[in-house]
Parts: C-alpha cells; sequence; structure tokens
C-alpha cells in the first residue's frame, strides 16, 4: 500500500447508513429492472389485441420488408470541385496556426481543417505564450458550427445588406451632433491593429471613447499594477520558476489572470531528483488550484484579506492586527517561514478583487525578488475598467452618448445593472453590436451587425507586452458575416482589406524586418521589445486619479481594515467548462463535468457541510443513482435568485458559499436545453465577486445530472497511489509503490510474475507497441483532454436526463476523489489498517470526525486501459473486441450486437453504451455536432460516427498512431519519438500524459514506463493495461 | 503599311510617340522593302513538306491553335490563302508575324494589331528560331484540305453470331427428329408386336404396378434425403442471394458525361494517377477536378475521326458532344472561361461502408500496387465499373497472399528483421504484419 489512506467519490459515501452506496457496491443497478411491471401485468397483457401469433406475423413481415428494403443500394453522388485549390487534397488535413481571442480565453492554437473545413484545434507548442488550448478553446470550434449563429446583418429584426447597414450607420455617425460621445463598447483586444484602427475612427469622427469591457472583471489586479507600474496590465508569473508558492484565492491553474499558467506550474510539480515545488493554497470555494495543492486552507473571503495582510507583515515588515481563528493564524504564519526560507525561490499570488491585496502581493513579491514574478512582461488580457463601464452606463442613462459600437460584449446579460444598461441604451440614437448570436444584448441594438467567429477572422493579439499571435481565416465565413475591423475599415473610408491594413501596421510597427508571412505561419510573433504599438486610442482610463491606491505602505492595513464582512460571504467563481458564458450553447461544453463536482448542465451554490447542516440544505441520491438536492434562496443586496440548486461541497470554507457565472442565461440565441442554471451575474454588484449574501433553504428538490457517484470502482481502493515527498526521497519503492502479491505455492509472488499468469502472453516485444503514462503530479484536472477526445472521436453528447441515467459517453473521465488525511484525528490510519472488509470500511468512514471539512484532492484521468489481457475481450460473444499486437484493445463498431457482457466485465468501467441513436434523431438535436448539416462538419471524418446498441470506447486513437505510421511508411523511415499522440496527450499541456511506444527503447514513454513511480490501474486484477500511471506525492513536508 | 500609318496618326493623342513610331515604321517599312526584294524569288521557289510541317506545327503551334476551330488563337487552315485573299497580305509579313508578332503590333501594322485586338490582346509567343523552310513547311500542312470524315463501313454485329446460332439449332432440331423418329418407330414396334401376339392368342399380362410417385411418397428415407437435400439447395440459394446483398460488383451506373477509361488510360496511355492524383498521398483516390480535365482539354476539342466514328457506331456515343459537356460544366467557351461554372455530379461506384478505413496512399504509395489489382482493366472499359467485390473477405485474401514491399523503405527495416526471424521467412505477408486485425481498418 502506498498510503493507508481511503478516498471517497461522494459525501454520501460518508454517511453510514447509505443504502444506495452499498447496494452500488454489489449490483449494477440500484434497484431492480422493473420487469414485473410489464410482465405481471396480467390484465393489460391480456387484453392486448395482438396475439402471440400476429407478433410473430408482424415481426416476420417487418423483417422481410426490412430486408428487402435493404437490397437496394442508394445512389451515391460524388461531386468533385471545378477547380481544386492546390492546398486542399481531400482526405488530408490541413494545419493553421492561429489565435483564439474571445475576450475571455486568449490562446495561440492550430486549427487541423480537412476539405477546408476546421474540425479540431490543437496546441501551438511552438507558442512562448498562451500555447495550451483549455477546454472551452478546444470547444470553441464547435460554436462556428452552430446554427443559431446570426447569418446577416440585421437592422432590429429585419435582415439588411452589408451595404446597407455600412451607409445607413456612416450616415448616422456623421449625423451626431458633436457633443454627443461615439462609445466603443469592446471585449478585451489587447489587438495592435484595431487599437490603430479605432484612433484613426476618434481622428475622423472626434469625441470618440474606446471602453474595454470583461465580463469578470479584473480592474483591482490592474489599478493595483498601474499604480505600482505606471501601465495598464497584469503581471506575470512563471510557476516553473518557484519552488514556494502560497497563493491566497488566486485559482491559478483556472481563470486567474486570464489563465494559462498551468504549464509551468506542472513541470515542477513532477518530482525531479528529489524535488518539486510546493504549493499552499488559501481559498474559500474549492478550485482547481486548491484541489492541486500540498497544503489547502479553506477561509473566507474576508479572512483571506485578513491572511494575505498578516502574510505582507510577516515577510516584509510592519505590523498589521488581525483576527484570524488559531489554526489559520498558525497555517499563514507558517507559510510566511516557508516563503522567508525559500527566499526569491517563492511567489505570492493573490485573487482577492481588491486593489489594497493586489498591491500587497505584488509588493511581496517584489520585496522577496522572486524568480517566478515578472513585473516587466504585462499581461494583456484583460483591460478591462469597472470605473469607466459605470460612467458608460451613467453617461447613456444621461443621454451623453450619442452611439455605441459594441463587439463581443453582451452586457445584456453579464452587466449586474443590466436594467440600467437597457435603459441607457435606449436613450442612444444609435447602437451597434457586432455579435455571433442574436443574443441579450444584440436583440436590444438598433443594428446586429452579424460578426464572424474567430476561426473566420484576421486579427493579431499582444498577448503579453511583446509576445504576439496572429489570428488568420481556417475558413471562409460560412454565413455573409463581417468582423468588426472590416466595418472599422469601412467608417474610416478605408478601403484596405483588414488583412492588408494589419500587415502593414505589422510591417511598420512590430515585425521589425521579419517576415510577415512567417510570422502568420508560425501563428505567434516574439518582438524584441514590447511594441510601439502602444496606441493611444482614447482607451478610457479611470484609474488616472484613484488616489486609493496611492499610499502603498499602508496597502496591507488598508486591506485588513477592509476586511469586515458579516454573515455569509458569497464566492462568484467561473467554471472550468462555462467560463463567462459566452459558450453557453455549446453541448460539448455544457456536458462536460466540472472537475470538482462532476456535475454537468447545471451551475449550483456550493455550500459547506456544516453550513448546509446549519441551513438544512442536503444533498441525497435517488434510486436510479442520480443526486438530488435542496434549493435555496440566495439574496445579496436586495437582489434575490430564487431556487438555486445546492451541493454540499467538501472544502469550502464555512461562513462562505460558491455560485458559478456563465449559467442562467434565457435567451433564444441558446437552444432550450441549455437554458440551465441560474444566473449570476445580478449579484455580481460592484463588479466584487464576493458579496455578503443571505441563504435560505426554499421549497422543492433540484436534480443533478452529477457523474459523482456513477462508475464506483466497487470499494476497491489502491486506485490512486499516494505518497509524500519525504517517503518518496527517503524509502524504497516498496514501501510506497508496492506491487500486489498473490500466493504461488504458499510463496508471495508479485502479479506482474508469468508464473501466476492466468494466460499465455502473446509476443510484443516486435513492432509497435503503445502505452500511456499518465502522471498523477502533473494532472491539474483541467480538462481539456476531455473535450480534445470529445471532438477528435465524434463523441456524442447524450443531454441532461441520460447524463443523471449515467449514460454518459465520454470516453475519456478524469475521475476527482477526495482523502480524508491532513484533517486532523490521529489514529486514522491505524484504523484503516484494521478494516476488515467492506462494510466495516464503510462503517468506520461514518465514524471519522468530519472528513468533509478539508480533503486533500487527487484527480486521476481514466480511459479505455488497454489490457493486455483484457476482461472484456474473453466475454464478447461475436469477437467484436479484440487485442491488437500494437497494443490496443480494437472496437468493431460493425460486429458488436450490443450484449454489454464487455462493459459489466471492464474493471474500469471505461466502456459506453449507446443507448440510443444520438446522431440523425430529433431528440438528441441539442447535440448539433451530429444532428444538423452544419454541425456535422466538425465530425471527425476518419472516425465512425456510432450508431445505437453498440459499444464504444476509446481507441488510443488509432486513427491518429496509424497516420503517424503511413507518413512515415510513405517517407520510408523510422517514427521518431515524440511523433506518436493522442488527442489527449496532445492537448496535455502540463505534460501529464505522454504517449508513445515503447518498443522503441530510448522513447521517453519506455522511461516512464520503468519508473519507479509508475504503477497499473487494479494491477492485483492481472489485467496488464497500456495506460500507467505515475504516482502521486506531495510535498507535505514544511520546509 | 499606308493605312496603318493613317491609323497610328488618327488614333495617337501623343505628338511624340507619333514622331517615333513614324520613324520606326518607315524604317521598319524600308527593311522590309528591302528584304522582300531580298528574298522574293526565293520565297516564291519555296515548296513546303506538309509532313514535316505537320510535326512542326504540333511541337510549337498546336498549343494554341487548330486547324480548324478557334482556340487560344485563330484557326489556321488555309491561313496563307486567306489572308491573301481577304487582307492582301502575303508571306513577308506572315514571316514577320510569326518571328515577332509584338514588333509588328509595336510597329504598328494594322492588321496585326486588329488581331492582336480582337484576341484579348494575347501575344503571340514569338517564334525566330523557325527558318523560312520551316513556315513554309507549316503553311504546306495548314492548307491541306480537310479529310473528309472516316465513316466506318458498319459492320454487321449479329452476322458471324447469327450463323452459329442457326447451325446449332439446326443440328438440335435433327436431333430431335432423329429422336421422335426413333420413339415413333418404337411405337410401331411394339403395336407389331402386340399384333402379332394377338394374331398368335397369347395374352399379354398387364402387370399391377404401384405408381412411382406412390412409392416416393411411401419411402420415408426416400423422403427425408428429399427434403434434407431441398433443404440445403435452398439453404445454399438463400446464402448465396443474402451473401450479394450489397455488393456491387459489375455496377456500372450511367455518369453524367460519358467518360471513356478506355481512350484516356488505353489508347492514350495516360497514367492512373496524373488525374487521381491524390491517391499517393491520401485515402481518397479522388476524383479529378474539371481543371485537370482542362489541362488537355483546353487543346482537345474533337476527338480523332476514327475515334468519333467507333464511339458512334460502338457505343452509340458522340464523344465530341460528351466533351461540349465537360466544357458546359467549367463554363469553356472555347476560348476562354465564362466564369459560370457547374460541378459534374458523378456517381459513385466504388462505396466503402463508413465503418471501414481505406487508405489509397498505403496501398499505392507505400505497397506499390497497381490500380488495376483492384479496379480491374480499367484501361479497356469504356464506362468504368466495379470490378471487385469489396467485400472483407477479398480485403483479408489480398491481405493473407501479399507480400509487404519493405525493400529501400526504412520504417520497415527493423520490424522485417525481427518479424521475419520470428516466421522463419524471408518475405512477410500483410497478414503477418498484423493487416487482418479488427482495428487497422474499424475504427
Amino acid at each position: 500500500m502506498s498510503s493507508n489512506k481511503k478516498y471517497w467519490k461522494s459525501v454520501e459515501e460518508l454517511n453510514e447508513n447509505s443504502s444506495i452506496v452499498e447496494t452500488l457496491q454489489q449490483n449494477e443497478f440500484v434497484e431492480e429492472i422493473p420487469t414485473d411491471e410489464f410482465l405481471g401485468d396480467k390484465e393489460s397483457l391480456g387484453s392486448s389485441s395482438t396475439t402471440r401469433r400476429d407478433f410473430l406475423k408482424y415481426v416476420g413481415f417487418s423483417t422481410a420488408a426490412a430486408s428487402l428494403a435493404a437490397c437496394e443500394g442508394p445512389v451515391i453522388k460524388s461531386i468533385p470541385y471545378v477547380v481544386q485549390p492546390t492546398e486542399i487534397i481531400p482526405g488530408v488535413a490541413n494545419y493553421y496556426a492561429t489565435t483564439i481571442a474571445n475576450g475571455f480565453d486568449f490562446a495561440s492554437v492550430l486549427v487541423k481543417t480537412r476539405e477546408g473545413r476546421p474540425i479540431k484545434i490543437e496546441n501551438n507548442t511552438d507558442a512562448a505564450t498562451n500555447g495550451m488550448a483549455n477546454a472551452r478553446v478546444q470547444a470553441s470550434v464547435l460554436e462556428l458550427y452552430d446554427s443559431r449563429r446570426v447569418k446577416t446583418p440585421q437592422k432590429g429584426e429585419v435582415r439588411i445588406s452589408w451595404d446597407d447597414l455600412m451607409s445607413e450607420t456612416t450616415a448616422a455617425l456623421n449625423g451626431l451632433s458633436d457633443d454627443k460621445q461615439i462609445v466603443f463598447l469592446t471585449a478585451t483586444m489587447p489587438s495592435p491593429s484595431t487599437h490603430k484602427l479605432i484612433a484613426e475612427f476618434s481622428e475622423k469622427y472626434g469625441n470618440v471613447k474606446h471602453v474595454a469591457y470583461d465580463a469578470i472583471s479584473d480592474s483591482a489586479t490592474l489599478d493595483a499594477y498601474e499604480a505600482k507600474y505606471g501601465k495598464r496590465g497584469m503581471a506575470n508569473y512563471d510557476f516553473s520558476k518557484a519552488r514556494t508558492i502560497v497563493s491566497v484565492g488566486a485559482d491559478f491553474l483556472g481563470d486567474w489572470q486570464g489563465g494559462g499558467f498551468e504549464s509551468g506550474y506542472a513541470t515542477k510539480r513532477i518530482p525531479e531528483n528529489g524535488k518539486m515545488s510546493r504549493h499552499i493554497q488559501f481559498e474559500s470555494n474549492m478550485t482547481l488550484s486548491g484541489a492541486n495543492a500540498d497544503k489547502r486552507v479553506p477561509l473566507t473571503p474576508n479572512q483571506q484579506k485578513l491572511a494575505l495582510a498578516k502574510l505582507y507583515s510577516l515577510v516584509v515588515g510592519g505590523s498589521v492586527s488581525v483576527d484570524l481563528p488559531e489554526n489559520i493564524a498558525a497555517a499563514v504564519q507558517s507559510a510566511a517561514n516557508e516563503i522567508k526560507t525559500a527566499g526569491s525561490n517563492a511567489v505570492v499570488v493573490t485573487g482577492i478583487q481588491d486593489v489594497n491585496a493586489q498591491t500587497v502581493a505584488l509588493e511581496i513579491n517584489d520585496h522577496l525578488n522572486s524568480k517566478a514574478f515578472d513585473a516587466s512582461t504585462t499581461i494583456k488580457t484583460r483591460q478591462g475598467s469597472d470605473k469607466a463601464v459605470m460612467q458608460l452606463v451613467a453617461d447613456m442613462k444621461a443621454g451623453k452618448v450619442g452611439a455605441v459600437i459594441m463587439n463581443g460584449v453582451n452586457p445584456m446579460y453579464t452587466l449586474p445593472n443590466a436594467a440600467d444598461f437597457k435603459e441607457g441604451l435606449d436613450k442612444v440614437d444609435l447602437s451597434i453590436a457586432f455579435a455571433l448570436k442574436v443574443d441579450e444584448t444584440s436583440s436590444n441594438c438598433d443594428y446586429i451587425a452579424a460578426a464572424s467567429h474567430n476561426l473566420e477572422s484576421w486579427g493579431d493579439f499582444e498577448l503579453k507586452s511583446g509576445h504576439y499571435s496572429l489570428m488568420q481565416p481556417t475558413i471562409r465565413p460560412l454565413f455573409d458575416t463581417k468582423q468588426f475591423q472590416e466595418a472599422l475599415l469601412v467608417w474610416n473610408g478605408n478601403s484596405a482589406s483588414y488583412r492588408n491594413y494589419l500587415k502593414s501596421t505589422w510591417t511598420a510597427d512590430i515585425l521589425d524586418g521579419a517576415s510577415f508571412n512567417k510570422a502568420v505561419q508560425a501563428g505567434v510573433f516574439v518582438g524584441a521589445s514590447t511594441s510601439s504599438v502602444e496606441v493611444e486610442d482614447n482607451m478610457t482610463d479611470a484609474s488616472d486619479e484613484d488616489t486609493s491606491v496611492a499610499p502603498r505602505r499602508n496597502a496591507a492595513r488598508a486591506l485588513a481594515r477592509s476586511a469586515n464582512a458579516s454573515g455569509m460571504e458569497l464566492s462568484l467563481y467561473t467554471k472550468t467548462g462555462m467560463g463567462d458564458g459566452q459558450q453557453a450553447n455549446n453541448p460539448w461544453l455544457q456536458e462536460f463535468p466540472d472537475p470538482i463536482t462532476r456535475t454537468t448542465w447545471d451551475n449550483y451554490l456550493t455550500v459547506s457541510k456544516t453550513d448546509a447542516d446549519a441551513l438544512g440544505l442536503e444533498n441525497w441520491n435517488v434510486a436510479n443513482g442520480g443526486l438530488n438536492g435542496s434549493y435555496a434562496n440566495v439574496t445579496v443586496n436586495g437582489v434575490t435568485l430564487e431556487k438555486v440548486p445546492v451541493i454540499v461541497q467538501p472544502g469550502q470554507a464555512k461562513g462562505s458559499v460558491g455560485l458559478a457565472f456563465g449559467y442562467g442565461r434565457t435567451s433564444e440565441a441558446l437552444m432550450k436545453e441549455m437554458r440551465v442554471g441560474a444566473n449570476a451575474y445580478p449579484l455580481y454588484q460592484g463588479f466584487n465577486n464576493v458579496q455578503s449574501v443571505t441563504v435560505e433553504k426554499a421549497s422543492g428538490e433540484h436534480e443533478f445530472a452529477c457523474v459523482q457517484l456513477h462508475n464506483t470502482l466497487m470499494g476497491r481502493g489502491d486506485i490512486i497511489k499516494e505518497t509524500t515527498l519525504e517517503i518518496f526521497n527517503t524509502k524504497d519503492k516498496h514501501v510506497w509503490n508496492k506491487v500486489p502479491e498473490v500466493s504461488l505455492n504458499h510463496i508471495e509472488t508479485p502479479v506482474t510474475s508469468p508464473d501466476v499468469d492466468l494466460w499465455e502472453s502473446f509476443d510484443r516485444s516486435i513492432g509497435h507497441h503503445f502505452n500511456l503514462s499518465i502522471d498523477l503530479n502533473a494532472c491539474t484536472g483541467c480538462g481539456a483532454c476531455v473535450i480534445a477526445c470529445h471532438a477528435e472521436n465524434n463523441v456524442p453528447v447524450v443531454g441532461k436526463t441520460e447524463m443523471r441515467r449515467s449514460r454518459d459517453m465520454h470516453w475519456l473521465r478524469i475521475d476527482r476523489y477526495y482523502s480524508s488525511e491532513e484533517t486532523g484525528f490521529e489514529g486514522d490510519n491505524e484504523k484503516k489498517d484494521n478494516i476488515s472488509g467492506l462494510g466495516s470500511s464503510l462503517s468506520e468512514f461514518g465514524e471519522m470526525e468530519s472528513p468533509a471539512d478539508n480533503p486533500q484532492v487527487a484527480f486521476q484521468p481514466v480511459m479505455c486501459q488497454h489490457c493486455n489481457h483484457a476482461p472484456c475481450e474473453t466475454v464478447c460473444p461475436v469477437a467484436a473486441t479484440a487485442h491488437g499486437r500494437q497494443g490496443q484493445n480494437h472496437m468493431a463498431y460493425n460486429r458488436c450486437v450490443g450484449t454489454r457482457y464487455c462493459a459489466n466485465n471492464c474493471p474500469y468501467k471505461v466502456r459506453r453504451f449507446n443507448w440510443f441513436l444520438y446522431n440523425n434523431n430529433e431528440e438528441f438535436d441539442f447535440n448539433y455536432a451530429m444532428n444538423d448539416d452544419l454541425g456535422k462538419m466538425v465530425l471527425n471524418p476518419d472516425v465512425t460516427v456510432r450508431s445505437r446498441g453498440v459499444m464504444e470506447k476509446c481507441s488510443m486513437c488509432i486513427q491518429k498512431t496509424q497516420k503517424t505510421i503511413l507518413d512515415a511508411k510513405r517517407e520510408g523511415r523510422p517514427v521518431k519519438d515524440g511523433e506518436f499522440q493522442t488527442a489527449c496527450s496532445a492537448a496535455c499541456g502540463n505534460g501529464a500524459m505522454i504517449f508513445g511506444d515503447v518498443n522503441d527503447k530510448d522513447s521517453k514513454i519506455a522511461e516512464l514506463k520503468e519508473d519507479n513511480r509508475a504503477y497499473h490501474l487494479l494491477e492485483h486484477v492481472g489485467t496488464k493495461p497500456n495506460v500507467v500511471y505515475q504516482t502521486k506525492v506531495r510535498n507535505t513536508k514544511e520546509a | 503599311m499606308k493605312k496603318s500609318y493613317q491609323n497610328l496618326e488618327d488614333n495617337s493623342t501623343n505628338n511624340m510617340k507619333q514622331v517615333i513610331y513614324r520613324n520606326l515604321t518607315s524604317t521598319i517599312l524600308h527593311l522590309g522593302f528591302i528584304l522582300l526584294l531580298t528574298f522574293s524569288t526565293s520565297v516564291i521557289a519555296q515548296e513546303g513538306d506538309p509532313a514535316n510541317g505537320k510535326a512542326l506545327f504540333n511541337a510549337n503551334c498546336a498549343a494554341c491553335h487548330k486547324l480548324d476551330r478557334d482556340m487560344t488563337g485563330p484557326m489556321l487552315r488555309n491561313v496563307e490563302a486567306r489572308l491573301a485573299e481577304e487582307e492582301g497580305l502575303d508571306r513577308t509579313w506572315l514571316n514577320s508575324w510569326i518571328r515577332n508578332s509584338s514588333g509588328l503590333i509595336k510597329s504598328g501594322d494594322a492588321y496585326a494589331n486588329k488581331v492582336y485586338n480582337k484576341w484579348n490582346k494575347t501575344a503571340m509567343t514569338a517564334f525566330p528560331q523557325l527558318s523560312d523552310q520551316d513556315i513554309s513547311d507549316i503553311l504546306a500542312y495548314t492548307a491541306q484540305p480537310k479529310p473528309e470524315p472516316v465513316v466506318l463501313e458498319q459492320v454487321n454485329i449479329d452476322g458471324g453470331g447469327g450463323e452459329a446460332g442457326v447451325s446449332n439449332n439446326l443440328i438440335l432440331g435433327a436431333l430431335a427428329l432423329l429422336f421422335g423418329l426413333l420413339a415413333l418407330a418404337l411405337i410401331l414396334v411394339k403395336r407389331t408386336l402386340n399384333r402379332f401376339a394377338e394374331a398368335k392368342g397369347l395374352e399379354v399380362v398387364k402387370e399391377k404396378r404401384t405408381p412411382l410417385w406412390k412409392a416416393f411418397a411411401q419411402n420415408q428415407f426416400l423422403l427425408l434425403v428429399t427434403a434434407i437435400f431441398f433443404l440445403l439447395a435452398s439453404g445454399y440459394f438463400v446464402y448465396g442471394y443474402l451473401m450479394q446483398v450489397g455488393v456491387d460488383q459489375g455496377y456500372e451506373p450511367v455518369q453524367p458525361i460519358h467518360y471513356s477509361h478506355r481512350i484516356h488510360a488505353g489508347d492514350n496511355g495516360i497514367d492512373c494517377k496524373y488525374c487521381h492524383s491524390s491517391a499517393r498521398v491520401s485515402k481518397h483516390s479522388g476524383i479529378p477536378s474539371l481543371n485537370i480535365c482542362m489541362n488537355c482539354h483546353k487543346a482537345i476539342a474533337n476527338v480523332a475521326p476514327e475515334t468519333l466514328a467507333e464511339g458512334k457506331s460502338e457505343y452509340g456515343v458522340d464523344y465530341d458532344a460528351e466533351i461540349q459537356k465537360l466544357y458546359d460544366a467549367v463554363g469553356w467557351n472555347g476560348t476562354g472561361y465564362t466564369g459560370e461554372s457547374k460541378p459534374v455530379k458523378w456517381i459513385r461506384i466504388h462505396n466503402l461502408p463508413d465503418f471501414a478505413y481505406f487508405n489509397h496512399s498505403q496501398h499505392v504509395s507505400v505497397a506499390g500496387i497497381e490500380c488495376q489489382t483492384c479496379h480491374g482493366p480499367v484501361e479497356e472499359m469504356e464506362i468504368m465499373y466495379q470490378h471487385s467485390p469489396l467485400t472483407m473477405g477479398w480485403c483479408i485474401n489480398c491481405h493473407r497472399e501479399t507480400n509487404v514491399k519493405v525493400k529501400d523503405n526504412g520504417y520497415y527495416t527493423k520490424i522485417h528483421e525481427e518479424l521475419s526471424k520470428k516466421y522463419g521467412v524471408d518475405q512477410l505477408t500483410a497478414a503477418q504484419m498484423g493487416g487482418l486485425e479488427c482495428g487497422k481498418c474499424h475504427y
């Protein structure tokens, strides 16, 4: 046993008397299949007019009719190009480097296109900045093919032509009286050429204002940075250079400061030469960062402020008097000690949206001279200013604004005071919205300018100072759309195309003699220095005279003083799957299980166990294995969200609750299945993500689609092997990563020995033998691999009700386990060692003292393990699943008859059954990647779309390995290490997933397979999987 | 020449240019005159050799000119005679035009400019390398009369076959007659014998016999055997019927354009991969886009008369009309593209089910398999049809029998060495390489 700790997947498991857990341990179904309902009802069976004979006749007739109908093959047309573009060869994929930048996510990516259609987004590994696509960026390719996109420009609800729109708006702009402003309200666009265009626009029209608006504001961060360094931006952090990371409320593995920090973080999480980074997290909601931390301290947002102030005084100096509970004060003290020990190897980050807090964090890093902290390179992916937005709303209401031109924003949905905005909008003479959809905002504007998708547009983005990313179209606009910049050119009276404008801007200002085409090809460009394109385009800067920032020395004290909340505190956050909610109509993202709660198709109020008990809120599992929960009414400052579903979240700080943005949209721009959850934006008052809140129980119960209790591993522990850095460094492998043993002739023999094997082994030493290594230390649970797998393998979306029935189709799931160590009770390990049998272990879990308070968390991606001795293969009556000698477990869909024996016999529960026809089926029209002609363009033509009644599962991306082999064959060369990739390994920017050929002795995977940390899932079963996991090592020892 | 001079003067708005041109023109005029004097005798004396002319024409002119049809340039049959007749231009003009048309145009020659403008200001390539003799050969070739279309004699298709049928019938008829006579003879013999017997007073006893069908019905064993036989037989046929469901071997649909692989791949010997180029690199062999057709058909609007006649008689197809269909689709009016195109909706012949993955480049580029191995004698097919059954059994069979082409392929070096040691063979079949595994084709 690597560790004696027991994992549990749900608080339900801790409930001593939960019959459901017990039932699920023993049976596949929680309750008997209700066959009696049908067969037992003699009356209706007897009264049926269809006799047995008639039934057989019908069956016979329909079979004959069906087979006759099948005899005539359809005539299939094949239509070639009239003039084939030279760069397109049917059947061969092209890759283009471009950028996804939607105001919330910014990433340099590669786009795979087939026959001219983008079908998948992949990481641009050449990019120095944001080269890793997160789950939302991966999914944005489906957004392109959303049939609810606005297809032509509209004037109100009437469709008009672009010419009309441009001439009418130009006339209107010219006709505005001079005292009225023209305002650009855009999402953050760190685009040098766009800024230049807007500057030119304001030269022409005068009285122009540009307001950048981030739906989720980082205004405080920007203000603090600006006050200290004189530039509006955010400090850059490279966590690969940090040995000690202390985060106070910063989910830097999530969307903190625009995201993109996980790759650097993960590199130092893999123990190397006995060293790895140490990560201490102070937070209220359970976030990805908290889940990955070595030490996590739950505390309310208010306490976070105090803790940060205290940390400042301990590290930098000065005195603040803070009133913190003893255990938190001790944790702060020890964190301070560790920071001081690490010196410049330490870094402190904070996500508290408070200028003082951000200033304090900058001060600490400055004081430490932290290596991970890079104040000279500025992150530019957030530029919004709360004050400017508020000013704009006020101006609009006061009738000072003549025209407002919006791009990439949806304030009617995202503004807390949307009603005020609406009122103001009605007073504006001319309102134009560049939008992908007829959404909450654009439907209220005079003109809806149908905007092109990122994948149809040109663009340039300065992600960090000096680090540029270029956007190029990967497909012609599908509809009659234009991008914002094209319209700007027209308004400016410039007849150049935006591409040419972009090129000339770049040639003049950025490239410094380098080739534009090369830059476009690479998708990224790192300039010698930050650009001279720091264009002042009337970007309103609210913090100029913000005096609250000035007295920096007192920031800590001011911070401590500002912490004066009473009662329950609400932390608003963004979910990994949904972000700010602009992709809410994306079924891939709706069905993406949240890494922490494992819940799909919902947002919810996360409440700690203690608070839930006090408020009478609860979660329980119902007969079909689904999760139900109470509702709560959430009131902030007079604004009440009614009937918000509640999830009891282990690790949630007592006295705090959490609620995610991005849900609760009601616009027609979304299919009705996607209009789920509660809208948290009305609670986001004053752009403060922390609010004082009252929570009270509401009537009714909510049905969650949670994959939490599904796929239980039948109580078998040792799924995740875990140890501490100290043991890892000092003890032998047998202590912390022991191979299970069985008795052979009364001698304990490791299960890996051929002597105890039931099976003859095939010779796999020749040719390729694929293995996938998953490093539990580097996996942050971000889920990019899940969406990448979705896109690559045409995985269907099944919808909320089917998810609730645990009929999820994800080939790759990321299991999340909570542990109960480090919660302060002694003798825990001993107790667990003494547990005999399953029933006893369950009862003893319950005896443990409030284990849900602050669990440790581990993520484990699980897909088909491709067992060399696969239990599924032996039970298939039709040999539909068979083993290839390259190590992959093959699944021939056309051979499968759907007995599901294989799924029942799979110890890992990774096989997925097509209960319904998910393609070309109106019932599943929300799965538009398979159901409407436009959505189907995203399908990967190399992978079969499965039909009803067949089993499917991870194929280890055999289409990709075969492609790699074929390329090598055609070029007549051996395959190089690193060439073999699966969709998940390619999507993983953290280096947690390494794929390759173990018969190539020099490969990385061959080395990893023999690593001391390597183990197989459920090794004692003897399945000999081809997926190998690396034991999780926690750096728990305090420095 | 005078005319052109005036023309220039009229058209020109720039005096400077005018002067220059005037000077240039007069220079050329003088030079031309001298040239004419020098060579006039020899020019007239030269007799062209049409055979050499044809070769030169095909090598130099045929890319843009046809004898009887306008193409990139005008049609050239009897060009010399026509020029002399209509424009009063002689060989000298032609020589200078052919050797340096742009020079002639610049010189302000009226007809040269007229032609230049008429043909969308496309300058003709200069051929300074052609000698006078060459030019006269070419002109001699163009001066040949248009050959009358060759009309092939209608071959009586039924002829030979019909004769054979008649003779067979005759033999069969004779045989039938013979057997009929024999049967008649037997009946007569029997009757005569009966009469003899009657005459001698012998009583012919008729034996009471169970009818054959009754005996058969009474014999349980025989019934069982027959039943089994019929069941097996019907099973055989039902199986046979079911196994051909979805197998479209021999599928030969009527295509929107009658495209003859026989002419292209057979008679003209065009490599398959010239048109189906993506077979080299892609999973699809690709149906050639129309611009590939136009690579050649820009110049070929008509097939050879023999071919045309053959098509009409043998296949009932006017090949020229089919080429015209291509032009309509691609939007070619004989001299340029109109921009109005409509894609050709071919009917797909070779169809693998979606769940079977097949990659052409693997077979064509890596394995070096001839296209004909699977697609049959395409070079003989007037209309393309599916030659192979394209069933899994057919695939598997080939994978079992075919050796992998490992020579000179760096990818196979290691695996071949190890596998051939393992199996103790020198040549490895695709099956031994793992080519029978389900997942290699089904994913």
